[in-house]
């Protein structure tokens, strides 16, 4: 894990939501924890850029049907 | 999936289409048309409306989620089959509907972090060697870059004056909206606004390390830090969704009726339950955040308003953390002059006594320099004498004077007890033999805190204690003043731990109120830990709240906050289970069905958001 993925989402209405996109990232290979903020609509996560890109990670919440407006990534 | 993201960004178009044929259906039954015509539009609004809450039941699925989309899809699906076809439209589009509105509704509750993420500008005017500026991402400016910021503008990174000079006003950091002269060498601040002048600012943090971009992070994650209750309805949730499908196929098992089942599904929606409680902590840290108040989450808005025990750090928190000429008294000259000597005589010497003399004589602008001092000493433990303008003279306490052999008068000696009583350290100003001057100097009581005391108990505050390792008479003078329970003094840091301790033993909630420097551990142990700093990055991260103002009123407001937030989660849980025993009633009682306990729950759902709303404005409005 040495990196920190940040991406901003369109507004999260449903707690259900929440659920299914930490447990979708969560269970990408390559992926540390999950935390997704329901009211800020943003999803952070830990990940090894050896094992998963942030490309895939984002696609994998745009797959979800949510929108990804901006995605940030920092070395931890 | 595009075609899933597409159907989602079409929801509106669909629940409003849905509408439509849902009015034309019910037109042409009242119109008196073959059942056909109603019937059509009704099964058309139907089918058309369940495609964007199946997709989201499906999609969960797979993430092996049981949502309450499932429960809804598969009774609009059973209520088609059977031929219930205004249930399902009925159903379905108040599901969108209500959706739709929750979704307006909770912006609302979120529009506090969206104002104060709004104000944070994305680019930077970075100044090049060749005197141009160039627009660059905030993220993408490195320490040590000097950035232009004009009249208006929200300054882009913190760091420090390099040039120029302007006015800014600092609501985002500190929350109290009040000009603020920046000049060269003067910190400030991302997020703040320019409001007057020009700057060229040095950049010394940039992107998320600054101290707006840590304040709003730490908002974000508060508002999704879950308090115990939130944490157990998400729990009881997450078994009560499916559990509400077994009941479902239970209920079919034993009635055999299959209308029953499939109204279970919707009624068994725990729609207003689950978002009740969070709607209340978003709105009420959402408050806080407008009025420089952080609160760190449901859990700490729980402890705060369960707070009956106040105890205060001395130093930097009721007081200003910083020693006052409080009291000078004259005798046989005038208070200038007795300063004037005084200041001449301290000027030469390190005392921190000393430094409160100097800023009176600076304030009081006397001119101390003009006095030519010679033979300058410091006596050790006693206080500094001179050749002051040919007059010997000396500053200090009464082992100094009795050194000299001055005495006291019988006045004098008044004076002296009197400022001792109120807890002031003394200087005596001699000259030439006879006492001068006596000055008090005391670490002085923030105005007005007297006041504020009295408003927090007010609000329910019942003992409130002060910790200082400052000395005894001091602080007895400082707790009589402001009207202290309890009062300990000389305390090392870790007896304060012990005090907190004690107080928990015995039953009593407590805060701990401190600058978050020095308290960290009284911080730590307190139930509640309450940083009070101007802004600072220790403040931030230690303690559960943080006042960025070092202000009482905002202590007061943020206790009637906490209290008032729990009280509006819990009225929100008592609606959500009101509504569900109210529909299983109906249900029983026979005038509940499908279509109209969607209404009833979606109502709710509602019911709760705006009850929260009204946490947005508590306590009056901020610009």
């Amino acid at each position: 894990m040495n990196k920190k993925i940040i991406m901003q989402l369109d507004e999260l209405t449903c707690p259900s939501c929440l659920t299914k996109i930490e447990g979708a990232v969560k269970n990408t290979p390559g992926v540390g924890t999950v935390k997704v903020l329901f009211n800020a609509g943003k999803v952070k996560a830990e990940f090894d850029d050896s094992q998963v890109s942030a490309d895939t990670l984002s696609g994998v919440v745009a797959k979800l049907g949510y929108t990804v407006q901006q995605v940030k990534v920092k070395d931890l | 999936m595009k075609l899933q993201q597409w159907i989602q960004k079409q929801t509106p178009a669909i629940t409003w289409g849905s509408a439509a044929l849902i009015g034309l259906g019910y037109a042409a039954k009242f119109a008196g048309l073959a059942p056909f015509w109603f019937a059509l539009p009704l099964a058309v609004a139907s089918l058309i409306a369940v495609v964007p809450i199946a997709l989201h039941a499906w999609s969960a699925l797979a993430a092996k989620v049981i949502s309450i989309e499932l429960l809804v899809t598969i009774a609009v699906v059973g209520a088609f089959i059977i031929g219930e076809y205004n249930e399902s439209a009925i159903v379905t589009f108040l599901f969108l509907f209500g959706n739709f509105l929750e979704q307006k509704t909770l912006a609302k509750t979120r529009a506090s972090i969206k104002s104060l993420t709004a104000i944070a500008p994305t680019t930077a005017a970075v100044l090049q060697p060749d005197g141009t500026t160039v627009a660059t991402d905030v993220d993408d400016v490195e320490i040590g870059d000097v950035v232009m910021v004009k009249t208006g503008a929200a300054m882009p990174v913190d760091g420090t004056v390099s040039g120029g000079s302007g006015y800014a006003d600092e609501a985002a950091v500190t929350g109290e909206s009040r000009a603020v002269r920046k000049q060269r060498g003067d910190a400030v601040y991302a997020g703040t606004i320019l409001s007057d002048g020009a700057l060229e600012v040095t950049a010394t943090k940039v992107g998320d390390d600054t101290t707006f971009a840590k304040i709003v992070e730490l908002v974000e994650d508060a508002q999704d830090t879950k308090s115990h209750a939130e944490k157990f309805i998400d729990r009881f949730a997450q078994y009560y969704t499916p559990a509400v499908l077994l009941i479902a196929l239970v209920v079919f098992a034993v009635s055999h009726d299959f209308k029953l089942a499939i109204t279970v599904l919707v009624l068994g929606c725990p729609g207003a339950l689950v978002i009740g409680a969070p709607v209340s902590n978003v709105a009420g840290i959402g408050n806080g955040a407008k009025r420089g108040i952080l609160v760190k989450g449901g859990t700490a808005m729980d402890a705060f308003a369960r707070v009956d025990t106040f105890v205060f750090d001395k130093t930097g928190t009721l007081t200003k953390g910083e020693t006052a000429v409080t009291a000078v008294h004259a005798y046989g000259a005038t208070k200038a002059t007795v300063m004037t000597t005084a200041a001449a005589l301290e000027a030469l010497s390190a005392h921190p006594l000393g430094r409160a003399v100097l800023d009176y004589a600076g304030t009081h602008q006397l001119d101390y320099q003009a006095l030519a001092v010679a033979d300058h000493q410091t006596v050790q433990g006693q206080g500094v004498t001179a050749q002051v303008a040919g007059h010997t003279a000396c500053a200090g306490n009464e082992k100094l004077l009795a050194a000299h052999g001055v005495t006291l008068t019988p006045a004098q000696q008044a004076d002296r007890d009197a400022l001792q009583q109120s807890g002031s350290s003394l200087i005596f100003i001699a000259v030439d033999g006879q006492v001068q001057g006596l000055i008090g100097v005391a670490d002085v009581v923030r105005p007005g805190v007297a006041a504020q005391l009295q408003q927090l108990r007010q609000a329910g505050a019942k003992h409130l204690v002060m910790l200082t390792g400052d000395n005894r008479v001091t602080a007895a003078a400082v707790a009589r003043e402001l009207g202290l329970d309890e009062v300990h003094a000389e305390l090392m840091p870790e007896q304060k731990v012990t005090y907190v301790k004690q107080f928990q033993a015995n039953g009593q909630h407590v805060a701990f109120v401190g600058d978050g420097i020095n308290d960290s551990p009284s911080l730590a142990t307190a139930d509640i830990g309450i940083a009070m700093g101007s802004g600072t990055d220790v403040a931030i991260e230690t303690g559960d709240v943080v006042l960025m103002q070092s202000s009482f009123a905002a202590l007061t407001h943020a206790f009637r906050l906490a209290k008032k937030t729990v009280l509006n989660t819990r009225e929100n849980v008592v609606i959500a289970i009101a509504v569900v025993a109210f529909l299983l009633l109906g249900l029983i009682a026979g005038f509940i069905y499908m279509a109209s306990g969607m209404f009833v729950h979606e109502a709710s759902i509602l019911v709760v958001i705006f009850n929260a709303m009204r946490l947005i404005n508590f306590g009056g409005r901020v610009k």
